[in-house]
């Protein structure tokens, strides 16, 4: 499948992305320039609070904006080539399930409540690779398995299944496929513990077995430490630090993924987690300047112009002006 | 405060049991929910215990059991010395009066059509309190209590204007505005941002401290425990499995379920993607039709055959208050 022969090339590149909402009120700044690698077989988290535009963005990579979305800008490539400039007709025959798949949030709680989930896990390879009915279910019957579902539930139905079962459902529908990305918007955090770290299992032995790649959306930290290697954290419709997992986990160098990393609340440590204190900024109107700036205890007066992106380390990205070792860019 | 290990207990359960009766078009039985099932323990006044458990396991129904808003199909739950089945009237009136709740759903807690005004004093004017003056300067109070500030500006506004902090702000100010003995919180942060829950749980756990509350905090979130929580208890298909003080919990679990629960309970770090968590097979049984003997049996990779299938098995008391309910903590 791979393209190139260099396996450290980029699969997926992204660069100064944007998309706005229209809305009455004006444009909402969903996803606002963001710069973001993907390797193969690399695992990359995308962090942030609610509502600072990690749905918006998997939905611009994926084509699956809602109506009021604005054409998005900027560039995506897959194996160097744009696929944002694609027609739809190839964008659905040549990307969309068939090299990235996405698992959409809440998922679980969208299958089609009268198909049988077989059905449904099977449909991708259906309609977007014209496979037989019988060949289709043959595969849906193997990627059961390898999320951990026994194959006769391929003929049940959404509500005969637990919470987990269905998200495992849906992650197989994201597998059939064998695509080289799965994109998975929040897919565990409606569920247990014991569930969330059992399916984190699964996709960390899909990784191993196939090769595959990941964006694993999420705003839950130590949730995302099972599976990163490498973290986007965003805020405000931006990427403010792209890191290797090492580094972001245990020395993150924006103050606003410090200070995430101190509210997180740890089962094995003394310290007290510290909330951050203040709210987003809105994304209709976004200050000028440094966006996290209202809550950053660390701001100085350069500050007040927008930071530009530094290099701290070998593919460690920060937005952050504290990071200008002199004007190294 | 050194008489209060002699004292009467704020609250106990005793064998305390809560099921549902399942009925289809309304008459015909078919099947009962053990939701809660023989749960036992104390309370001590001003103390906070975390009651820990996978979706459905009973923590709302042990909530609302203890809230008097179900009632127990056996056992009973003793608040102050007085069984709430004794209850009746005004006394009940009174005994809701002093054990406040926070409800699951922060978005369903507040009436959407009452501001926040109203939606504060009906409780005072529901329990008699008044001059409306006096209404309103505990209003104040507790708006400022919970950080909702300026009072005078919070005070017209409706549910759908505020964030879902903001919301459960409003329902914790409106637990504390009857001067509670006891908090009920079930999961008071499970619905909201990973980055709002440590502000909420810090502003409980202040006024719990501050006012000498108790406070029974109901969460899935075993990593929250921490800090806000002297004890815990471990539920499991019904029942309390496991009890202890948190750091003993922690550092020396004594049941297998809470074991495995710790185990698939990461804190962030990068070492974590490099393997595999151990987590027992299998999903959390039926309340319907929970398996015999211990219920964690069919997925304990602990069990040992002949006994942990058949038996029941009692709490034993592995160390100075602490209490696991596994057959391998039996003395010999
Ligand atoms: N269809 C839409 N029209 C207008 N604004 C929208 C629309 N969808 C999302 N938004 C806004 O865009 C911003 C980003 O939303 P998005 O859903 O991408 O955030 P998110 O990071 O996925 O949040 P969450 O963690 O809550 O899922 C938010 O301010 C949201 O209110
Ligand atoms: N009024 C009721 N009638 C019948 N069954 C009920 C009733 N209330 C709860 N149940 C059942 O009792 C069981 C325990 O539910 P409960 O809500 O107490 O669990 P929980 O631990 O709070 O779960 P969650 O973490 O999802 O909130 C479930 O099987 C539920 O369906
Ligand atoms: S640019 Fe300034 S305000 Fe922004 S994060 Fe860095 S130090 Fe803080
Ligand atoms: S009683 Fe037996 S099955 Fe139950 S937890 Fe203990 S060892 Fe496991
Ligand atoms: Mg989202
Ligand atoms: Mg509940």
């Amino acid at each position: 499948m791979a393209v190139t022969a260099n396996p450290d090339s980029p699969l997926l590149e992204i660069e100064d992305l944007r998309m706005q909402y229209r809305t009455e009120q004006g444009p909402v700044n969903a996803v606002d320039g963001v710069n973001l690698e993907i390797r193969r077989n690399e695992a990359l988290v995308v962090l942030g609070e609610s509502g600072c535009g990690k749905s918006s963005l998997a939905k611009v990579l994926l084509r699956t904006l809602p109506r009021n979305a604005g054409r998005p800008s900027g560039q995506v490539r897959l194996d160097g080539r744009d696929v944002l400039a694609l027609s739809e007709d190839r964008f659905r025959r040549e990307v969309r399930w068939v090299r990235i798949a996405l698992v959409m949030q809440a998922a679980m709680n969208a299958l089609n409540p009268v198909v049988r989930v077989g059905e449904q896990v099977a449909e991708p390879l259906r309609i977007h690779r014209g496979w037989s009915r019988r060949a289709a279910m043959a595969r849906a019957a193997e990627a059961f398995e390898e999320v951990g579902i026994a194959a006769d539930f391929l003929q049940r139905y959404p509500h005969e299944l637990s919470g987990g079962m269905r998200q495992r459902a849906v992650l197989a529908m994201a597998l059939v496929t064998d695509p080289d990305l799965v994109i998975l918007d929040e897919p565990t955090s409606a569920l247990d513990v014991l569930t969330q770290a059992s399916i984190m299992n699964v996709l960390k032995g899909i990784k191993r077995d196939r090769g595959t790649s990941f964006v694993l959306i999420t705003h839950d930290v130590a949730t995302s430490s099972e599976l990163a290697d490498r973290v986007a954290l965003m805020y405000a419709g931006q990427v403010v630090e792209e890191a290797p997992a090492e580094a972001f986990f245990t020395a993150p160098a924006h103050p606003y993924s410090q200070m995430l990393m101190a509210s997180v609340p740890r089962l094995r440590q003394e310290a007290a987690p510290v909330p951050i204190p203040g709210r987003p900024p809105s994304l209709q109107d976004p200050p000028a300047g440094c966006r996290f700036a209202a809550r950053c205890p660390r701001r100085f007066e350069r500050c007040a112009d927008d930071p530009a992106v530094f290099h701290p380390d070998e593919r460690h990205r920060v937005r952050c002006w504290l990071h200008d070792a002199g004007g190294t860019g | 405060m050194n008489t209060r290990a002699q004292q009467e207990p704020l609250l106990v359960a005793d064998d305390l049991q809560t099921h549902f009766e399942l009925r289809q078009w309304g008459f015909i039985r078919t099947g009962t929910v053990r939701a809660v099932d023989g749960v036992r323990f104390t309370l001590d006044a001003g103390e906070a215990v975390a009651v820990v458990g996978e979706s459905g396991c009973g923590k709302s129904s042990l909530a609302r059991t203890l809230l008097g808003l179900n009632r127990p199909t056996g056992g009973d739950v003793r608040f102050a010395g007085q069984s709430l089945a004794e209850l009746r009237g005004a006394a009940m009136k009174d005994y809701r009066a002093r054990v406040g709740y926070v409800q699951q759903d922060p978005y369903g807690a507040l009436p959407p059509f009452m501001d926040i005004r109203r939606a504060l004093e009906e409780p005072l004017i529901v329990h008699g309190i008044g001059p409306r003056a006096e209404r309103e300067r505990r209003i104040d109070a507790a708006l400022e209590e919970v950080g909702l500030t300026p009072a005078a500006e919070m005070r017209g506004k409706f549910p759908h204007q505020l964030s879902g902090g903001q919301q459960q702000r409003v329902v914790i100010a409106r637990a504390l505005l009857l001067r509670p003995k006891l908090i009920i919180a079930d999961e008071p942060v499970s619905m909201l941002d990973a980055s709002v829950r440590v502000e909420i749980l810090d502003l409980l756990h202040r006024v719990q401290r501050e006012h000498d509350i108790a406070l029974i905090y109901i969460t899935h979130d075993l990593s929250t425990v921490r800090h806000y929580a002297g004890r815990v208890m471990v539920m499991y298909a019904g029942r309390i499995v496991e009890q202890a003080p948190v750091d003993d919990l922690l550092a020396a679990p004594q049941h297998p379920y809470t074991e495995a629960l710790l185990s698939a309970l990461a804190d962030p770090d990068p070492a974590n993607a490099r393997h595999m968590r151990e987590i027992p097979a299998g999903e959390a049984p039926s309340l319907v039709t929970p398996p015999p003997g211990c219920r964690f049996h069919p997925r304990c990779p602990q069990a040992m055959a002949g006994v942990c299938e058949t038996r029941d098995p009692p709490d034993f008391h592995p160390a100075p208050e602490h209490r696991a309910a596994c057959w391998l903590r039996e003395p010999e």
